[in-house]
């Protein structure tokens, strides 16, 4: 193992870690704020991934499709926020799985009625489509450069957000005590309809830069959507902070994982047997990781300060 | 009635000799939604050609295809063969996508005596010890293309090759077939699971080995993903990826140029030279606009195969003994050239190495290098207890 090995392994953990964040900030913030478990969010993730690789390969633009997957993903959240979320923040846990589950499978054979079921294969833009080089040291594909750069940057922004503005400020409060929020005169209609938005949009910003790297398919959101939950688990429910921290640490868990778990058993196992159980271990690294944390802090590693 | 007399219909009735029947009719299942469904499209498409091209009738006889999608799910698959087998009362069974699949219909149709052909699926069981008179493939047995580049990479006397496949029972198969003629050394032998998308871990540990080159089995729309991924991330250039079952006419549109300059193993292509071959690449393209895939070949010779069969027992399909063994002769014209059934009923062919280079249309194509495996059976046959 070359030191340069491990800092190429190190950038495609954090490329994975960073869609990681975006898809669960959203699912993070509307359960904080909203108090609901919304299963319906890796949607909004198809929705942009569908949008952007749609549009790019029929209008030969790409700064079109990240408009139309994102402007997409966040219009549809605002419009399902105002048709069906509204009503359903004040039922228990059980209803919205009920509905948001429903809404999973409504998106998903809108998916497959509109676009097929075949799958569609999102291009890489031209000028995203070679490799950089880093220091010299190592040429990485720009593509996946793009995805750390633009997730890092759109961290930044939510944490200046939310830090650092009045709206950020009423979030928190929400995020703290939504009945003291309300009761201070925020209005919480408009507040929580800005935070599903702003949710759905970070899903379809994840989604349509997954699209050239994960196959675009009917129900692709889902399998993501474990590992979102997984993420804001562990960074602690309602935290964005944590959600970031948890779903670094997750993506460079599972990447070194898979990378280094063989080597490292070959040290003490037989090859043949080192062959077959670290492929096994690997890929329940992650939530090994999440039962041990969960263990020893069942509130998460960041949870908000108070509720 | 008389008692007796009934009984004497009754007789009179089963005792009819076999005649000409008056129609054929053929159960047709393959996966034709989800994902995977590339595969399952090319098969019906090549069957449906095939069944155009004579008219509607096989063998003379007027046709009826049912034509039913199997979703990839084993159970649903059951159901049809059951169905094909008690309501359709189908004379022969055709199509299939996926080997799993294949093995959970295998019984039902087999202990039913219904003929049954399989267009792709080829596990190593229905060649070898389970192998039935009742079950043909036109395709392959599912370790031959990976035979035919193992036999090449040996030709070339490469050494010290990186293996990656995904981690289910076809993955190692084909890795074993790989190695049943590729003797040189390895340099590492990775599998993935099955549902992973994103190969970036396994595309670094390959890019800071010392493997002169990657052999990989990436079937459907993982092989384009890996493709994609291997190109992006530079890797085209210093490492040849010789592949098996990943790049084909069916993933070709959606890999793009990514897919230049590499090197797979077939056992057809469009520009193969012969007259059966250029009817059915024609026809193709004009009724379906695209290339056409090995799978649709199978297909459209599995409607060939049937058709010469019933013609040669002059309609009488219901004479099973004599209907089996006409369609045991295979004389028919394959787009790939002279087709002939081994002992285990499964093809004995050619398997090629081709090249992915630009078409005439700037589009890229499969072009056949050379011959990799002259006449090539499996290596399944001699457990099959047919002789």
């Amino acid at each position: 193992m070359s030191a340069t090995l491990l800092l190429e392994q190190c950038l495609n953990g954090m490329q994975l870690g960073i869609m990681l964040f975006l898809m669960s900030a959203g699912l993070t913030l509307v359960f904080g704020i909203m108090n609901l478990v919304n299963l319906a969010h890796g949607s909004f993730y198809m929705a942009g991934a569908y949008l952007c690789a749609f549009v790019y390969a029929s209008s030969q633009s790409f700064l079109l499709g990240v408009i139309a997957g994102l402007g997409g993903a966040l219009l549809i959240g605002l419009i399902a926020e105002f048709l069906i979320f509204r009503r359903i923040y004040k039922g228990d846990h059980l209803d919205h799985v009920l509905v948001t589950f429903g809404l999973t499978l409504i998106f998903n054979d809108l998916a497959r009625l509109i676009w097929g079921p075949a799958a569609l294969f999102a291009r890489v833009p031209p000028f995203l489509a070679g490799q950089v080089n880093i220091f010299g040291l190592i040429s990485y594909p720009a593509y996946r450069l793009a995805i750390i750069v633009v997730g890092l940057a759109v961290a930044a922004l939510l944490y200046g957000l939310l830090r650092h503005t009045r709206l950020g400020m009423l979030i928190r409060a929400s995020a703290s005590n939504r009945t003291m929020a309300s009761a201070l005169g925020v209005n919480v209609v408009v507040l929580y309809a800005l935070v599903f938005a702003l949710g759905a949009g970070l899903a379809g910003l994840a989604g349509l830069m997954a699209g050239p790297i994960f196959t675009v398919i009917p129900g692709m959101g889902d399998n993501v959507l474990i590992l979102a939950f997984v993420v804001i688990v562990v960074g602690g429910l309602g935290s964005v902070e944590g959600a970031f921290c948890a779903a670094l640490v997750i993506g460079l868990i599972d990447t070194l994982g898979r990378s280094f778990m063989k080597p490292l058993f070959g040290l003490f196992l037989e090859r043949a047997a080192a062959d077959n159980s670290a492929p096994a271990i690997a890929s329940m690294l992650i939530y090994i990781l999440m039962a041990v944390i969960l263990f020893f802090r069942p509130q998460g590693l960041f949870p908000p300060k108070s509720r | 009635m008389d008692k007796r007399i009934l009984l004497l219909a009754a007789a009179g009735l089963l005792a009819v000799p076999a005649q000409a029947a008056d129609k054929i009719t053929l159960g047709f299942m393959s996966t034709l939604s989800g994902p995977n469904a590339i595969i399952g499209t090319e098969i019906r498409d090549g069957m449906q050609l095939a069944v155009e091209q004579l008219g509607g009738k096989i063998g003379g006889l007027p046709a009826r295809v049912i034509v039913e999608d199997d979703q990839q799910k084993a159970d649903v698959a059951r159901q049809l063969a059951e169905k094909f087998v008690q309501s359709d009362k189908v004379d022969a069974a055709i199509g299939f996508s996926f080997s799993n699949l294949m093995l959970a219909v295998y019984k039902p149709l087999v202990d039913a005596k219904t003929v049954t052909i399989s267009s792709n699926p080829g596990p190593s069981q229905l060649a070898g010890k389970d192998c039935s008179p009742y079950f043909f493939s036109t395709s392959w047995q599912g370790d031959n293309w990976a035979e035919g580049m193992g036999a090449y990479l040996q030709k070339k006397g490469l050494q010290n090759i990186y293996l990656i496949a995904p981690n289910y029972a076809a993955g190692k198969d084909v890795i074993a077939g790989l190695k049943r003629f590729y003797k040189g050394s390895i340099a590492a032998e990775v599998y993935t699971p099955l549902t992973q998308l994103d190969f970036s871990a396994e595309l670094s540990q390959i890019k800071s080995s010392n493997a002169s080159a990657v052999f990989a089995f990436y079937p459907g729309g993982l092989g384009v993903q890996f493709v994609k991924q291997y190109s992006q991330a530079g890797l085209k250039e210093k490492f040849p990826l010789y592949s098996a079952y990943t790049v084909d006419e069916s993933t070709l549109p959606a890999i793009g140029d990514d897919a230049l300059g590499l090197i797979v193993a077939t056992s057809w292509a469009p520009d193969l030279d012969n007259a059966a071959n250029k009817k059915f690449v024609s026809g193709f393209e004009k009724k379906y606009g695209r290339v056409p895939a090995p799978y649709a070949v199978h297909a459209y010779d599995t409607i060939m195969l049937l058709d010469t069969a019933v013609k040669a027992v002059n309609g009488k399909i219901e004479d099973k003994p004599a209907f089996l063994a006409a369609l045991r002769k295979a004389q028919f014209e394959s787009p790939r050239g002279a087709f002939k059934f081994n002992t285990n009923q499964f093809p004995i062919q050619t398997f090629y190495q081709g090249e992915v280079k630009k078409g005439a249309d700037g589009k890229p194509r499969i072009v056949i290098q050379d011959k990799a495996l002259e006449n090539y059976g499996d290596a399944y046959a001699q457990t099959c207890s047919m002789k």
